[in-house]
């Protein structure tokens, strides 16, 4: 019982660390520009496929390949901002179109690429941290844990301690106020989709040797990203942590007991209570929408 | 008289033309023919809902409810076709009252996720249960419509011509409801509660009942497209209403445009054409989803009025141009 507990709790972590690795891109997006990015799950399946073109491919050292899914992902963000959603800036509803559209266009763009089957990306390390017979942890697994602690914090300093990061968080409060302080509001768009695509892309490149990798892998990446900053109140940074790692454990339990499709169902249904009841989230204050 | 005539005359003629159209098309074109007649009704109900000011994203997985409720309805029970398409039709219906309830404590890109996640538990509803839903393989061996006799025409309804012609006339009939319910007084409440919800509440008019009545409405005829589209193509499953076809009607919609009845019509009917002409004809059929992603992109960003916009002003155009001409003509 204790050990079923305990691998149930170590699943729940890796889910819960690439999840909070997505969901805190997500939310920073929204901060700062007001869209909701849909594309943000083919974000992380491009990340995923860079390690299927770089390291499944051409052999490359798979350290420096994540760092180049993570370069590359993110400008791709930086793409989607130019391009769309600093035109749609006085118009979020059109943002979310658009990046529906951006949606669709990546996958056709990859599925034409790679083609539509599933990508096997061999294992990176077959070594497993074995605690007792049941209870075991995949280094691969240990590694996207240790990641993206290391890459929230880093996050939070840099959002904490710097002037850029300072800028972020005043323009994510309020726009109009901060472009009156001198911010650019141009420079801190480009600079939170440039961080919410690279942590969208490092998290897909992480998680590509231990999930099936397809064109179609973004979208319940995006659900459970969905799940999570509504959870967690969609202008809030640690309630969308808080929430990837509360939510991954419900997830993960229920998976274990019954199984994946039913947990989707449950993290949706949490999803819509917390929208009925307080849509401003567990963890959120002001109402941006 | 003569303005009492000409919409008239422009009815017939328009109906002469839809009644003739498939006779000059290859079978696959006359199987895009009713495809094409099943999505106007798609698109023409999805207006109806945004009238009230709010965009779902679970209006083909309302589709999809129709398209189950009435396979099953006659599958299970031997439910008359017609009578279940019905049946599958006020399923929708009731099912979106249902979801009405949660969804319309939202607003704006609140409800859009929300809509988006209601359906998505529906969509994994029939995925996770074989029994009645078939699981990730859908439904086969949908019962097809049987066939009948009206003297001048025998319907075999295998024959696209055939389901054609039941089509044109069940989305005709839709449309023309949809036409009177929006020129009515409720209708005009659904733009009222659109552009001036405050003033509307204000005004008396309960805001949330006219947002679900609009939503219940029109979930009721998509899920009446969906029966058409089940009973027609003979198997379903749950990827037939994903993400990727919702995409597909918001393109239309928003290509069209939202502000005028035929907008969305347009926008399905041009792209429609686009994609057999350039996309089948050059053999690039898989680019479908890519070229209606880039032209969703291009629309919001370029021509976010669509093309209803630019065939207005191409008309204000033409006006002016008769118009300046005319008095030109008078001045001697």
């Amino acid at each position: 019982m204790y050990e079923l507990l305990a691998q149930t709790g170590l699943n729940a972590l890796y889910a819960a660390a690439y999840l909070s690795l997505v969901a805190v891109g997500l939310v920073l997006i929204f901060g700062v520009m007001g869209v909701i990015n849909f594309a943000h799950g083919e974000l992380f399946m491009l990340g995923a496929y860079a390690v299927v073109a770089l390291y499944t491919e051409f052999q490359m050292p798979y350290v420096l390949v994540a760092a180049i899914a993570l370069i590359f992902v993110g400008c791709v963000g930086l793409l989607m901002e130019f391009t769309m959603f600093r035109p749609l800036r006085d118009n979020p509803l059109g943002g979310l179109v658009a990046s529906i559209g951006f949606l669709v266009v990546l996958q056709a763009l990859v599925s034409m690429g790679f083609g539509v089957r599933m990508e096997h990306v061999p294992p990176v390390t077959q070594e497993v941290i074995v605690f007792s017979e049941k209870v075991r942890l995949p280094v691969q697994r240990l590694a996207v844990i240790l990641a993206a602690i290391a890459f929230l914090g880093a996050l939070w300093l840099f959002l904490k301690r710097t002037r850029f990061g300072w800028a972020l968080r005043a323009s994510a409060q309020d726009r109009e106020a901060a472009a009156l302080q001198g911010i650019s509001i141009r420079k801190t768009s480009m600079l939170a989709m440039f961080i919410g695509g690279a942590l969208a892309g490092i998290a897909g490149a992480l998680t590509a040797p231990l999930i099936s990798v397809n064109p179609n892998m973004g979208h319940s990446v995006i659900v459970a990203a969905f799940i999570v900053i509504i959870v967690g109140g969609v202008g809030s940074l640690e309630g969308a942590v808080v929430a990837a790692v509360a939510y991954a454990f419900v997830h993960t339990a229920v998976t274990t007991y019954w199984d994946g499709v039913i947990a989707d169902i449950v993290g949706l249904m949490l999803m819509l209570a917390v929208l009925i009841m307080k849509p401003t989230g567990l963890f959120g204050t002001a109402d941006r929408a | 008289m003569r303005r009492a005539l000409a919409p008239a005359a422009f009815g017939a003629a328009l109906a002469a033309v839809l009644i003739a159209l498939p006779h000059g098309l290859s079978f696959s074109q006359q199987e895009i023919l009713v495809f094409l007649t099943i999505n106007i009704l798609v698109v023409a109900s999805y207006r109806l809902l945004t009238l009230t000011g709010e965009w779902s994203l679970a209006h083909v997985v309302i589709m999809g409810v129709g398209a189950y409720a009435s396979a099953l309805y006659s599958k299970e029970f031997g439910v008359f076709v017609p009578v279940a398409m019905l049946l599958g039709a006020c399923t929708s219906a009731l099912v979106a009252m249902a979801l009405s309830y949660p969804l319309f404590r939202m607003k704006g890109f609140y409800f859009l996720i929300g809509s988006f996640a209601a359906g998505e538990i529906i969509r994994l509803l029939w995925k996770r249960f074989r029994d009645p839903f078939g699981g990730p393989k859908g439904l086969k061996k949908i019962e097809p419509m049987p066939d009948f006799d009206i003297g001048i025409w025998r319907f075999d309804f295998f024959e696209p011509t055939s389901y054609y012609y039941f089509a044109l006339a069940v989305v005709g009939f839709c449309l023309w409801t949809m036409w009177r319910v929006e020129k009515s007084p409720v209708g005009l409440t659904f733009h009222a509660v659109h552009w001036q919800d405050r003033l509307a509440e204000a005004a008396g008019v309960n805001v949330r009942a006219y947002r679900t009545l609009a939503f219940v409405i029109a979930s009721g005829f998509a899920g009446l497209a969906g029966a058409l589209l089940a009973h027609y193509i003979g198997t379903i499953n749950p990827n037939s209403f994903d993400i990727e076809q919702m995409v597909f009607v918001l393109t239309w919609a928003i290509v069209g445009g939202t502000a005028t009845f035929y907008g969305p019509i347009l926008g399905c009917v041009v792209l429609t054409g686009l994609n057999e002409i350039l996309l089948r004809e050059l053999g690039l059929e898989q680019g479908r989803p890519l070229a209606y992603g880039l032209v969703l992109i291009g629309f919001v960003l370029f021509l976010p009025k669509g093309l209803e916009g630019l065939a207005e002003k191409a008309l204000k155009a033409l006006d002016a141009r008769i118009g300046s001409g005319m008095a030109g003509g008078r001045q001697p």
